[in-house]
């Protein structure tokens, strides 16, 4: 009976275009690209199953073994740390996490610095890194009026083109750390199906390199 | 008790137990306080560093146990030539990633203090094969010798204060970021992609150790190689050594682990069932002059990997105040004696599955509904 490879991939724009690469690479499943609202599909001939899940959710559905593999944002697993394999840069999705801030702005060392994040793990520890004294203030959306409505000296957030920063006043003064999309896999699913995924992070791997 | 009546994770003691006894290995029962003092200076050894502390009537601040080696290891001495073999069924009290709240885990696990040697590293590797084999038909040993690993760190020259982050990418096979790494730490690019392929291969013993002998011989202590190669070798040719695989990127922290570590998954369950190793390093840390290695087998782990049953009971028998008593006796009796179970109510309880409803109509009882 042949293996079948369950797949978690991140809605959206990114999400498709992870698809034609998995389909490039072997993997097809052309009911995917049916309109309608279906969540999950199968190619049964191909041994391939596909969730669409939010991207956020990726490393849990991964990390949980729902699915063997999937593909997630370098910001989500530095950010939940989860305990899966991060197998292949896929070299797309590609941004930055960065710090941002009023063009005004002067780091006063002296004081506590405030800084508004979704992403409090990663803030916390590019800060650690750096023994500076740090106030975080999670917040879940709208990072960019934090330093407007003075809520915040600075923020830590993914910036891809920095408009929206512009829009709001807002300018970068440091890049935390570079992000793209990670072919992750299960650890437990990666000792029984390792034939099937090397195979398949080979192709993709292939695809990456193509690409430069 | 019929077996099918437990838990798999209680039938998996009843097992671990016996296989342990067989062994020789005494059953090592423990309180379940412990001076908090032991995990204070030692957190890093602990899985979660979250730890349920209460102050006893004396003052002492105690803890319930996260983790049951650091005990062992504190209540053993040195025992020159010989090992002392010893197992537990314990439960600890650990913080769950998931939920960020503590939860209780059954644990059993063995620990085998002393003057360690290849057969006693090798009996001990053999049970955690065994043990695995009790949690389900389809199962994986991953092996890993720390020694041999650190060699080729050292090899290609990873600064001490790195050490940390090129572990986190050696246990993640992150190769692409431990390879850029290297890159920016300007380490050439020959002992880079060695390192990179040592983390990268997995595979039986007859797939690697040919690979480990030919690039890493005058790499790594030669003495670690004859070593893993002869354990290896003795596991993957005994009973269930299709199940042995080796893997570099199965790590521990380097601090308390040296030699062997290794871990145990089972199919169907998506994270490691077992997990164990060498601990030289925190026996020296805790002033001992022995050696050890041990395993723990996660009993948690199997909670959600049984199938749940379809029904809350095969037989639910209503009957009123004025049914005979003998005569419901006897229909129990009759249901219990086939095998199947059943639950006598005046009333049908909210929300309960059962395969067949039966009623006493006054002296005749009679199934009424059948659900299987």
């Amino acid at each position: 009976m042949q293996t079948m490879l369950n797949v978690a991939l991140p809605k959206g724009r990114l999400g498709e275009k992870v698809y034609s690469m998995f389909e490039k690479a072997g993997y097809p499943c052309p009911s995917i690209k049916e309109n309608n609202r279906k969540l999950i599909f199968e190619n049964e001939e191909a041994g391939v199953r596909y969730f669409w899940v939010k991207p956020s959710d990726v490393a849990i559905y991964v990390e949980r073994g729902a699915a063997d593999i999937g593909v997630a944002g370098k910001d989500i697993l530095l950010e939940y740390e989860p305990d899966i394999y991060e197998l292949l840069d896929l070299k797309i999705g590609k941004c930055r996490m960065a710090v941002a801030a009023k063009k005004d702005f002067r780091d006063d060392m002296g004081r506590t610095l405030k800084v508004a994040t979704k992403f409090s793990n990663i803030a916390g520890n590019y800060y650690r890194s750096k023994g500076r004294d740090i106030d975080i203030i999670h917040l879940n959306g709208s990072i960019e009026i934090a330093p407007i409505l003075e809520l915040s000296d600075v923020i830590v957030d993914i910036v891809e083109t920095g408009t929206t920063l512009k829009e709001n006043d807002l300018t970068v003064f440091d890049t935390v750390v570079p992000i793209s999309a990670r072919l992750i896999s299960n650890k437990a699913s990666y000792k029984f199906k390792s034939a099937e995924i090397d195979r398949l992070t080979q192709k993709i791997s292939e695809q990456t390199e193509e690409q430069l | 008790m019929k077996s099918s009546q437990l838990l798999p994770s209680e039938n998996l003691v009843f097992l671990l137990r016996e296989l342990y006894d067989k062994y020789g290995y005494s059953r090592y029962k423990m309180n379940k306080f412990e001076e908090y003092d032991l995990y204070a200076k030692n957190k890093d050894f602990l899985i979660s560093d979250s730890v349920i502390t209460f102050t006893d009537t004396n003052g002492k601040l105690l803890a319930l146990k996260p983790d049951v080696t650091l005990s062992i290891v504190k209540n053993t001495k040195d025992s020159g030539e010989t090992v002392q073999k010893l197992y537990y069924n314990e439960n600890v009290y650990r913080v769950s990633k998931g939920t960020h709240s503590f939860k209780e885990i059954t644990q059993v696990g063995l620990e085998a203090i002393g003057d360690i040697d290849s057969y006693t590293i090798f009996e001990v590797v053999s049970l955690a094969v065994k043990s695995l084999v009790c949690t389900g038909e389809n199962c994986i040993l991953e092996i890993s010798h720390l020694g041999i690993l650190s060699d080729v760190i050292n090899y290609a020259g990873i600064p001490k204060a790195e050490m940390r982050k090129v572990f986190r990418f050696i246990g993640e096979k992150n190769i692409h970021e431990l390879l850029s790494f290297c890159n920016a730490l300007g380490i050439e690019k020959e002992k880079a992609d060695l390192l990179a392929d040592t983390v990268k291969i997995y595979g039986t013993a007859d797939e690697i150790l040919p690979w480990i002998r030919e690039k890493l011989t005058g790499i790594a202590d030669e003495n670690n190689i004859n070593i893993f190669e002869t354990v290896i070798k003795a596991l993957s040719g005994g009973e269930n050594g299709d199940i042995i695989r080796i893997d570099f990127s199965a790590v521990d922290d380097i601090r308390y682990y040296n030699g062997f570590v290794f871990k145990g998954f089972s199919e169907g369950v998506p994270q490691s069932v077992l997990s164990g190793g060498q601990y030289d390093a925190l026996m020296k840390n805790m002033k001992r002059k022995s050696g050890a290695i041990g395993f723990a087998v996660y009993l948690d782990c199997f909670e959600n990997a049984t199938k749940v049953s379809d029904y809350d009971v095969d037989a639910l028998l209503i009957y009123s105040e004025n049914s005979d008593i003998s005569l419901l006796k006897r229909t129990v009796d009759e249901i219990i004696a086939k095998g199947e179970s059943v639950l006598m109510q005046r009333e049908i309880p909210d929300g309960i599955k059962y395969k067949r409803l039966l009623k006493d109509l006054g002296g005749e009882v009679i199934c009424v509904a059948n659900n299987a």
